[in-house]
């Protein structure tokens, strides 16, 4: 029947518990933070209005959960029906990872008691970039829901719902290549509005959405094969390295391009002198620089592509430049002007690291009781 | 085949609409017909703060105390608490007003009510709105969902959100004509400008103070010229004072499409604080993007098609399309 089956294996364990603790230390502050205000728990103020809980958990967070994205379009627009036993898993973390983006942006919502107000058609502004990001995001989250319920379906045993699922899912799988194309572009152009606080070596103004949705499904696809790699490290299971070495292929183009965009839109528009500056852009530049160029020369040799963990490091790194792509450009250079800093606080870490770890004992939950993770004995 | 001119015929859509939509690229927003504004002259400022003392008791915030004592008002910068505030330039030893090196200048910070605002372009719920007739820049709490988008958009650094409360709001200028306060739909003008001693903050139509300005561009230093107190189109006195060296730089005239407040000073703006901002606003190049992308979701929806089309194709191969 299904070529997928449930992880058989305790559910509570020290992981899991570890999980917990950080999880509740999280909760602890986010009661605070709900009852006092956000100055008692964060470090944010008036230059820089957006922290941690906006660029790590909404920005960076949901381009971590791009798996699902990166798949679909491998999978059913460019047909390639091979890398299907890897898909289920990659929608499960993009659904955990959009739908605590979600939480993520409510969280930091200075407002939250009035946010749907963002869904009402008379207080829309459809001027604004962070309008489509909302609403693109929201329906998104469903998307990846239904995308994802045949999974659970097949566990409840409702056959007729998942006949019927099944015959509209292709629109659903559609609006899921298309969702996240539009508000990971947006992503980007969130940036132009943010003008001259942006750093000029992340200031590209018109190049923003594609390279945005670039850095997406780089991030995508790298979070694809860390999971795959890791998935068969730490449950023991046997290893997807061959489907793996050939999904790096379309990476490497990916990466290519991304890398070129990059450094023509810097040339032609002066900025290269700005590299070398010796200052926090300049040494932030070149670091995240590294990281884009490390994995791109694992996946071009062909003896290290083929060696499992050579392709996690090369997954790592690829997770690691598109993060730092982002924080760079929305948190660590930004520069609101004079007399403003940044540095999370540890109960503002806290709450991110609370939140991560309920995404992650979620997924470790869900892989053990329902039929996500492909058979170990191929099909 | 069918597909293929299906890929095709969506191609050359897609091509149509990019150009279209770069047609119709959006250039700055103009200023309002009848838009108000102040115009602040740094070198008539004393430092005096009278302004910001009127700007709490109109907008009913508590003033800002230095260590235990209530002095006036101690605000060192914008706040929810302070919506308006002057700060000082220093340099060296600065004893000599209005010198860049050596010197002292004032500088007053609140909102600019920019003619193309960032924060009415990046609001997703329209709580800042720019009114069509005044171009003053007015909050709404109702629709604010506390995004802060509005913060990270304003080149100023103006909207001020309340950590401090569980149930905070942005606090800004609204040019005292908040639903209210309304002094200016009463004929009256801001607070700020109705104490300001010197007219260093002088209050009027945008037009008939960018005059003032270009006209005190004109005069050479030294030279002795008669200042206006309060509102420019009836004012409430007259002072004579010799001319200082002023730059050649009316701030707000271009700046980012223009602002209706606008600074004039004998040191270079960036002395003083003001961001680099050549003349584009960046809300009319990010609502371009967004317009050319999105217009009449057009190529969302002819990409949604395509796609729908080749995902269809590409899971009845394997039987009902499996997930």
């Amino acid at each position: 029947m299904s070529e997928h089956q449930a992880l058989k294996r305790p559910i509570i364990t020290l992981p899991f518990i570890l999980l917990a603790a950080v999880a509740l230390v999280g909760l602890y502050f986010l009661a605070i933070r709900f009852t006092s205000g956000m100055g008692f728990v964060t470090n944010l103020n008036s230059g820089y209005a957006w922290g941690i809980w906006v660029v790590y958990d909404v920005i960076v967070g949901t381009a971590l959960a791009c798996g699902g994205y990166a798949l679909a379009i491998t999978v059913y627009v460019l047909n390639k029906g091979e890398y299907h036993p890897l898909i289920r898993p990659a929608l499960l973390a993009s659904l955990l990872g959009y739908a605590l983006g979600g939480l993520g942006a409510f969280i930091d919502m200075g407002r939250w008691w009035q946010f749907y107000n963002i869904f009402l058609p008379w207080h829309m502004n459809f001027n604004s970039v962070m309008l489509e990001v909302g609403l693109c995001v929201a329906t998104y989250i469903l998307v990846l829901f239904i995308e994802f319920s045949p999974t659970l379906l097949e566990k409840t045993g409702a056959k007729g719902l998942l006949k019927t699922l099944n015959k509209v899912l292709f629109f659903f799988i559609a609006l899921g290549v298309l969702l996240p194309t539009m508000h990971q572009s947006s992503l980007g152009s969130m940036l132009i509005a943010m003008g001259h606080k942006v750093h000029p070596l992340w200031q590209s103004l018109h190049i923003q959405p594609l390279l945005a949705v670039l850095t997406a499904l780089i991030m995508g696809f790298a979070v694809v094969v860390f999971e795959a790699s890791f998935t068969a490290v730490g449950f023991r299971r046997p290893s997807e390295t061959p489907l793996l070495t050939r999904l790096s292929k379309g990476i490497i183009w990916l990466m290519g391009l991304y890398l070129i965009i990059r450094f023509v839109e810097i040339i032609l528009r002066g900025k290269l002198g700005l590299i070398f500056a010796g200052d926090l852009g300049s040494w932030m530049f070149l670091l995240e620089t590294i990281l884009f160029v490390f994995p791109l020369f694992v996946l071009l040799s062909p003896s290290l592509r083929q060696r499992g963990h050579y392709l996690l490091y090369a997954a790592v790194s690829m997770l690691f430049a598109g993060s730092l792509y982002r924080f760079n450009a929305f948190l660590i250079t930004y520069d609101p002007g004079p007399g403003y800093s940044y540095f999370p606080s540890v109960s503002e870490i806290m709450v991110t690291a609370g939140v991560v770890a309920i995404e992650i004992m979620a997924y470790l939950f869900l892989v053990k009781k329902f039929p996500v993770l492909h058979n170990a004995d191929p099909a | 085949m069918k597909r293929r001119d299906f890929l095709k015929a969506s191609l050359g859509g897609t091509a149509a609409l990019l150009s279209s939509g770069a047609a119709d690229a959006r250039g700055n927003l103009e200023p309002a017909e009848d838009a108000i504004g102040m115009l602040f002259d740094s070198t008539l400022c004393i430092g005096c703060k009278a302004c910001v003392s009127k700007c709490k008791e109109v907008n009913g915030m508590p003033p800002v105390a230095m260590e235990d004592e209530t002095q006036y008002d101690a605000a060192r910068d914008l706040s929810p608490q302070t919506l308006n505030v002057i700060k000082a330039y220093m340099e060296g030893v600065g004893t000599h007003k209005d010198q860049a090196i050596d010197g002292f200048a004032f500088e007053k910070r609140s909102c600019m009510h920019c003619v193309d605002p960032g924060c009415v372009s990046v609001c997703p719920v329209t709580a800042l709105r720019r009114h069509p007739k005044t171009g003053i820049v007015t909050y709404h709490a109702d629709a604010c969902i506390g995004c802060r988008t509005c913060m990270v958009g304003c080149p100023y650094n103006v909207p001020q959100f309340d950590y401090d409360n569980p149930f905070g709001q942005i606090h800004k200028c609204q040019m005292c004509n908040q639903a209210g306060v309304e002094r200016v739909d009463k004929g009256m003008m801001t607070g700020c400008a109705e104490v300001c001693p010197t007219g260093a903050t002088l209050f009027g139509s945008r037009k008939a103070l960018l005059e003032e300005a270009q006209r005190r561009m004109t005069l050479s230093a030294g030279e002795i010229y008669n200042y206006p107190r309060g509102d420019i189109r009836k004012p409430e006195s007259h002072h004579e004072k010799q001319v200082p060296a002023y730059q050649k730089h009316i701030w707000g005239e271009k700046e980012a499409g223009g602002t209706n407040v606008m600074h004039i000073s004998a040191i270079a703006f960036d002395k003083l604080g003001m961001p680099p901002l050549g003349e584009r606003s960046y809300a009319s190049i990010s609502e371009t993007v967004q317009h050319t992308l999105y217009k009449y979701l057009a190529l969302p929806a002819v990409a949604l098609a395509g796609l729908t089309f080749v995902v269809r194709r590409n899971t009845s191969d394997d039987e009902g399309g499996d997930s």
